[in-house]
């Protein structure tokens, strides 16, 4: 089967979540190209976007209409020269109009795990559980008419697992895009033990054409990306705890998150990201990874407790963070949550006390938005961390402790094979989660 | 055609260029409109000639707020500048980007039709919408039956073709270096006019910026550079044309005024292709007979203002005046020839690259900064005019070489 006959008919599972939705405006875009093209002139192109609330894919269709209008915007040239035969489309306005309608005409929003049964590639987005996974596979494969290849967007369960207990004979792999899906460049793929070569390099040309760079993980718990942000907030967790009998809880959490943005440069700070991807899923995919670990726990008794308090980060279907160990205003940290009052602690009015603390920041310090566009910033990196390895301050001592306890996870990654090369780890820390350089570095 | 009795323009106003590069400028957030770009620019000048009531008409040259800002019936606006204006001749007038031109020449031909003092006003607000669609409106500047087969960004596209028919017939290097001039003495004189849409511009080395940008036909067109293209403003600005009699109402001494020595509008005919892309026909007709019936030679002309809506139009219009042969153009401006303190000063507060190019406005603001470099009015952008090259020249264009009006000043 040839790569654009794959493409005639995929259905995305979870394609009204925060990462599905994203696969699927990047799947219906590539699909919409791929039926433009004159040789597919007259194809029909499906794409079932299946979730199980329809108040969520109600909102989906209007996520997907203002995005491809966006990126018809942006390749109205292109767009002019699919269209040179329609004559009745003459100006961007008609053609962009067009083009959306086209994207939007693939796409079959639905709750009904049905449809998947008439695919030749089945997207999966939804939760994080195993046995679920499984279970949707099993069921799809079994009912299917196709022999459909599974892609699956898991960030910590190992693929070979799904693959035999679903009994899908190879014809799976991790595909795992990074949040947001439709910006962020990184994929990382993982082949189970028995993937074959015919879905490897079919997963391989679907990333190209999405412009996406591939690095290619080993199959264990968590792979490249997980395996370094879940060990990394756990020791930000264990610093915040070390640090809590002598400043205080509420000012432990903001010193280490303030560390870990500016001090490591990195786009936002420790707590913030956990809030990010969320602190139920972060808790949820160290509990996936942990059985796997061997001489490790990766569990946090304090996820456990924000997870009681019903606090718990994430995003609104906006794309607007929620309150989690940081409350936030206009996108903005202001707050911190204390577990002990259960109440948010203004951050001004406490902030000036812990930045003494802390300690002077290097001269020629910047934020991470000026440092990682910037030309020269390599140089500008080794002149910052030159001169925070002279300072004697606590913000300093925290920092380069920090720096080598990621150095250490992803020389480990390497070490167990999860990862080829130290610069495959560093492309996954810059790509997929924007860092300004890689956590294996001789900075600090 | 050389007025057959003396007609002036005084009192010119420029609204800023308003787009991006302006430091105020926030595309998120609600801007003023066309009526209040119509009102500030035609308030500038009413306070400058005793007010509404010295006034026998007016003229609003746009090009396409039936598009941009889904509004036709301007001459109603006249009004809205000042009730002064209420009940009195009001007309608009539209040839695209040649609009504002098109104003000036319709308010000198009230003069010598018997109006005293005509007020010229052009106007346009695009920034109401992203680019891509404002290349749609601007493309009606062109035959439509054409815009199916055109660029996307179709008036880039247009002028791609004529820089990319220049590349190949005089070479790619030296076109370059002076379009990259052309950009950069665009934005230094930008700079010194606070109302510029480049005003706020620090690039320490913009021809180096410039040069160094290739041309990338994927994302925009082949053959030219952002760089090399005006960009999208709103803005406005006016001018009064008046009768000696005229001036005496304002109470302003000739001296004061520039006096308009030959005024030439000339159409090519839309639907046909230039015959020749690196050759701007219709500017080159009508800029030698404007200069021809007023009785001088281009080497008495001190200073320019020309319509570089695209850099490679410059310096094909420097061709068309005759200051360098066809093909050294592009050399001409890379010598530095054009620039404020070179032999031919052109575009001195800016031209459409620099200053902006609110399209209905430019043909105006083409006619105030001439009336300020020749009445020494025009502050840090002043350039010296020497009295052995005392008149100033404007050439306005619509579309591709379409709708042109060429005008010859002289300080009255």
């Amino acid at each position: 089967m040839k790569y654009e006959e794959r493409l005639q008919n995929v259905t995305v599972l979870g394609a009204a979540g925060k990462m599905g939705s994203g696969i699927l405006l990047l799947t219906a875009i590539e699909m919409a190209d791929l039926s433009l093209r004159p040789e597919n002139k007259g194809k029909t192109f499906v794409l079932n976007a299946v979730d199980v609330s329809d108040e969520a894919l109600h909102g989906l269709m209007g996520y997907l209409r203002t995005q491809v209008q966006k990126i018809a915007e942006k390749k109205a040239v292109q767009l002019r020269a699919f269209y040179a035969d329609r004559a009745d489309l003459i100006e961007n306005f008609d053609i962009i109009d067009e083009y959306i309608f086209d994207v939007l005409n693939i796409v079959r929003p639905v709750n009904a795990l049905e449809v998947a049964y008439n695919s030749h590639l089945i997207f999966e987005a939804i939760k994080e559980d195993p046995a679920l996974k499984v279970k949707i596979f099993s069921q799809i494969k079994n009912n299917s008419k196709t022999e459909p290849w599974f892609f699956t967007n898991t960030s910590s369960i190992p693929i070979t697992e799904l693959d035999e207990k679903a009994q899908l004979d190879g014809k799976v792999i991790g595909f795992h895009f990074y949040n947001p899906p439709a910006v962020q460049k990184l994929v990382e793929v993982i082949r189970s033990k028995h993937t074959t070569n015919e879905v490897y390099e079919f997963a391989l040309q679907y990333a190209k054409n999405l412009r996406k760079v591939v690095v290619p993980s080993h199959d264990f718990a968590g792979f490249i990306g997980n395996g370094h942000f879940m060990r990394d907030a756990l020791y930000g967790i264990k610093e915040a705890q070390r640090l809590e009998p002598q400043m205080g809880y509420v000012k432990a959490i903001y010193a280490i998150n303030k560390l870990t943005q500016d001090f490591l440069i990195r786009p936002m700070g420790i707590f913030q990201l956990v809030d990010y991807v969320g602190v139920e899923v972060c808790s949820y995919i160290m509990s996936v990874m942990n059985p796997y670990l061997k001489n490790e726990d990766l569990h946090a008794d304090l996820l456990d407790t924000m997870i009681d308090q019903k606090i718990l980060g994430g995003q609104f279907s906006s794309g607007a963070q929620k309150d989690g160990f940081l409350k936030y205003e206009k996108g903005r940290p202001v707050a911190i949550w204390d577990i002990y009052s259960k109440t948010y602690v203004n951050i001004d009015s406490f902030s000036a006390e812990v930045d003494t603390l802390l300690g002077a920041m290097p001269s020629k310090m910047q934020a991470w938005k000026s440092i990682n566009f910037s030309k020269s910033k390599d140089a500008q990196l080794a002149e910052i961390f030159a001169e925070l390895l002279t300072m004697n301050t606590l913000g300093a001592e925290l920092a380069k402790k920090y720096n080598q306890r990621s150095n250490e996870i992803g020389k480990a990654l390497v070490n167990d094979g999860v990862a080829a090369s130290d610069q495959d780890v560093n492309t996954v820390m810059l790509t997929g989660f924007y860092h300004a350089y890689g956590p294996i570095n001789n900075y600090l | 055609m050389k007025p057959h009795k003396k007609v002036y323009m005084y009192g010119g106003y420029n609204t800023v260029s308003m787009g991006t590069g302006r430091k105020e400028f926030n595309p998120k957030k609600e801007r003023p409109g066309l009526e209040h770009y119509i009102q500030e620019a035609g308030q500038g000048v009413l306070k400058q000639i005793g007010g509404a009531q010295n006034v026998d008409d007016g003229v609003i040259g746009n090009f396409m707020a039936a598009r941009f800002n889904n509004q036709a019936n301007l001459p109603g606006f006249l009004p809205y500048i000042d009730k002064g204006l209420s009940m009195k001749y009001g007309t608009s007038v539209e040839g695209a980007c040649g609009s504002g031109g098109l104003a000036l020449q319709a308010a000198i031909r009230n003069v010598l039709s018997g109006s005293e003092v005509s007020l010229a006003l052009g106007v346009e607000v695009q920034n109401t919408m992203k680019a891509i669609y404002g290349a749609d409106v601007l493309a009606g500047a062109g035959w439509f039956k054409k815009r199916k087969a055109g660029h996307a960004y179709f008036f880039p596209g247009q002028f791609s073709e004529r820089a990319g028919a220049y590349f190949q017939k005089y070479g790619k290097e030296r076109a370059r270096k002076g379009m990259s001039r052309w950009y950069a003495n665009a934005i230094e004189n930008a700079r010194l006019d606070e109302t510029a849409q480049e005003f706020h511009n620090t690039n320490a080395d913009p021809f180096a910026t410039c040069l160094s940008m290739e041309p990338n036909g994927k994302a925009f067109v082949d053959n030219l550079n952002v760089l090399d293209c005006s960009k999208v403003s709103d803005g406005a600005s006016a001018i009064v044309v008046c009768s000696e009699e005229g001036l005496k109402r304002i109470g302003v001494d000739k001296s004061e005024a520039v006096e308009v020595i030959s005024f030439v509008q000339s159409v090519r005919n839309i639907t046909e292709d230039p015959t020749d892309l690196t050759e701007l026909e219709a500017i080159k007709y009508a800029a030698n007979k404007a200069i021809a019936e007023a009785g001088i030679s281009v080497h008495q002309i001190g200073t320019a203002e020309v319509h570089d809506c695209f850099s490679i139009a410059g310096i094909l219009t420097v061709e068309a005046l005759g200051l360098a042969k066809p093909g050294e153009g592009c050399d001409y401006v890379a010598a530095g020839k054009t620039a404020r303190n070179g032999e031919f000063p052109i575009n001195t507060s800016g031209g459409l690259i620099g200053w902006g190019h609110p399209t209905g406005a430019t043909g105006v603001h083409q006619a105030v900064t001439i009336w300020q470099q020749l009445t020494g009015r025009a502050g840090n952008y002043q350039v010296n005019i020497d009295a052995s090259r005392p008149y100033g020249i404007t050439i306005n264009m619509g579309g591709d070489d379409v709708t042109i009006s060429a005008i010859v000043y002289k300080r009255g």
